[in-house]
């Protein structure tokens, strides 16, 4: 499965937690994400809600999507467009809540990548090419079991179809 | 082939799977308990609806917790209260309402979090129940509405970091003094997914308010259980809400950990954690003087009985500094009404303090006590980023114990509490 878009950076770029990708400001007065999705990052990018396209990328440091377990944080993401997350670590929760909706993380080093970048994810084949220039590197391979969840659209999805947990 | 031991995680979770497991193992277990909040169930109950959900599946069921935006400050939260109520009703789901407190507290109280269990919450502080000696871990709403019309979740056993406490705190320190102590040494991604065992021949001198203290902050270093090992203060805890238990877990001397972290409680001296960052850990004497508006004391990490109690022997006849707020939001009910007849609330109230609903009160800003723009507020919460008290900008958070919160009130400005008698 191959990915294309821009890619958004942040400031800080380590530790971004989740009040900062969707604010308790709206997560606990609003559940329609596509509602949502218009403050998401606000307290760190108030620009990025209007910028990001469909497709388009998330990149930042360490321990991204810390903090508060609200699954509100990956599902306003998706539901901005953000196809993918790129980060260098992720806090276990949002680690697992994003693939339990679909949401592909990507884990790697990401101080190479420009903000603004157009890039190809290949999430099988477990690299990211900046498109301009042509650069690829390679992505920690994707576990097993993330990508189960993947492929079955999520954790919902993949329990009715198996009866229970194949992971 | 010779048994390897186990940790506590290890232990808990070969129980719940009926198979040896170490950690990195995946393994399916049983869960003996679900746990939702006002903020997380909306997405809870669209996904159970999406999985059939006919009644939970676990030992002893769940339960959904009305306390991040309690009572409602908008007709929009009041709407999404109304639904939780409705679905909790439809599905004989026992639903702790508004104004019965924070569900890290409420839940442990309602008697269905045993030592040895493991329980999934979606809520991050759910980590606070390790001091009731279980494995309990916070996850999104999809894992939990899993969890619970199943009976069963797959994890990655953690890897464990082993804490021996040595020594006594210092009169005037206190337990979330030893939590961010913890959080600056370890960092907030130090123990991703690991579990944080405490041990060592001072545990006995922790109360079991103080053991939730630490266990709740635990998520703030990234990890995924807090489990402390079963001794007699856990049995007393029990008998005191009327549960009689004899046993828990202890882990083998022989178990296997990630690393060893020895810390001497006398060496700790009050702390805060400063601007935007539950790592950025320094003493108090370091921002002495910093000037406050607001004080909060409560949530899940420190509104308990022990915490009023330590708050309102400082103000005892005495009143907050004119310019500072006092605010006061009991973590349930029940510790209301101890804190109440102890006395406490009334020292506090005498004081200045303005009381707001059993509940997780101004910590996420949903609720009464929202600071200004620009204003500093010294609180006993678990977290101090950027907006979090409800603000579009900057709110300077500086987290602390309930003895220094208390202290500085009256003083108007950050102050160590061993400077100010009790």
């Amino acid at each position: 499965m191959s990915l294309r878009g821009r890619a958004h950076r942040f400031e800080p770029d380590d530790d971004i937690n989740t009040d900062y990708i969707i604010s308790g400001r709206y997560k606990f007065k609003i559940d329609d994400m596509s509602e949502l999705a218009k403050h998401v990052m606000e307290d760190i990018d108030p620009g990025f809600a209007g910028s990001v396209s469909r497709g388009d990328f998330v990149v930042a440091g360490r321990n991204f999507g810390c903090g508060s377990s609200r699954e509100q944080a990956p599902r306003a993401l998706q539901a901005a467009g953000v196809s993918a997350v790129i980060a260098k670590s992720y806090a276990r929760i949002f680690y697992r809540s994003s693939f339990n909706i679909g949401l592909p993380l990507v884990e790697m080093d990401t101080d190479w990548i420009a903000d603004g970048a157009e890039l190809e994810v290949d999430l099988a084949g477990g690299t990211v090419t900046e498109v301009v220039s042509g650069r690829s590197s390679p992505t920690r391979p994707l576990p097993l079991a993330m990508r189960t969840l993947l492929e079955d659209g999520g954790l919902v999805e993949h329990v009715k179809k198996n009866g229970g947990f194949q992971l | 082939m010779v048994a390897m031991g186990m940790t506590i995680a290890e232990k808990v979770l070969s129980a719940h799977s009926d198979r040896d497991c170490h950690a990195g193992d995946h393994v399916v277990a049983s869960v003996d308990f679900c746990m939702s909040q006002d903020g997380t169930s909306m997405i809870m109950m669209r996904e159970l609806e999406r999985l059939g959900f006919s009644g939970p599946r676990t030992t002893r069921g769940m339960a959904m917790v009305l306390d991040h935006s309690s009572p409602p400050p908008s007709a929009g939260i009041a709407r999404i209260h109304a639904m939780i109520r409705g679905f909790a009703a439809a599905n004989k789901i026992p639903l702790h309402d508004i104004g019965e407190g924070v569900c890290h507290q409420v839940v442990p109280e309602s008697g269905k979090v045993l030592p040895g269990d493991l329980v999934l919450g979606a809520d991050s502080h759910t980590c606070t129940y390790g001091a009731l000696n279980a494995c309990a871990t916070g996850l999104g709403s999809t894992d939990v509405a899993v969890g619970a019309s199943s009976g069963r979740m797959w994890f990655k056993v953690p890897e464990t970091t082993r804490v021996t406490l040595s020594g006594i705190l210092q009169r005037g320190v206190s337990a979330k003094d030893l939590a961010l102590h913890m959080v600056g040494l370890v960092g907030a991604d130090g123990a991703t997914y690991e579990s944080i065992e405490y041990g060592g021949d001072s545990v006995s001198s922790l109360t079991m308010d103080s053991r939730m203290t630490v266990a709740n902050m635990a998520v703030e270093m990234g990890a995924k259980f807090s489990p402390f090992g079963f001794d007699g203060a856990t049995a007393e805890w029990f008998s005191s809400h009327g549960m009689q238990v004899r046993e828990g877990v202890l882990p083998d001397s022989d178990a296997t950990y990630v690393r060893a972290i020895d810390v001497d409680l006398s060496d700790i001296p009050p702390m805060v954690a400063r601007r935007h960052r539950v790592d950025d850990v320094c003493a108090v004497a370091d921002v002495a003087g910093t000037h406050v508006d607001q004080v909060f004391i409560g949530t899940c990490t420190n509104g308990r009985v022990s915490d009023l109690a330590a708050a309102a022997r400082i103000v005892r006849g005495r009143h907050v500094k004119q310019g500072t707020r006092l605010i006061v939001a009991p973590a349930s009910r029940r510790v209301y009404l101890e804190a109440m007849r102890a006395g406490s609330i009334d020292y506090l109230v005498d004081a200045g303090a303005v009381m707001v609903a059993p509940g997780c009160g101004p910590c996420v800003g949903t609720n009464a006590g929202v600071p200004a723009d620009g204003e500093t507020v010294l609180s006993t919460a678990n977290r101090n980023f950027m907006g979090r008290m409800g603000n579009e900008n900057g709110v300077n958070i500086l987290l602390c114990s309930p003895e220094t919160a208390a202290a500085s009130a009256l003083k108007g400005e950050i102050v160590d509490p061993r400077e100010v008698s009790a």
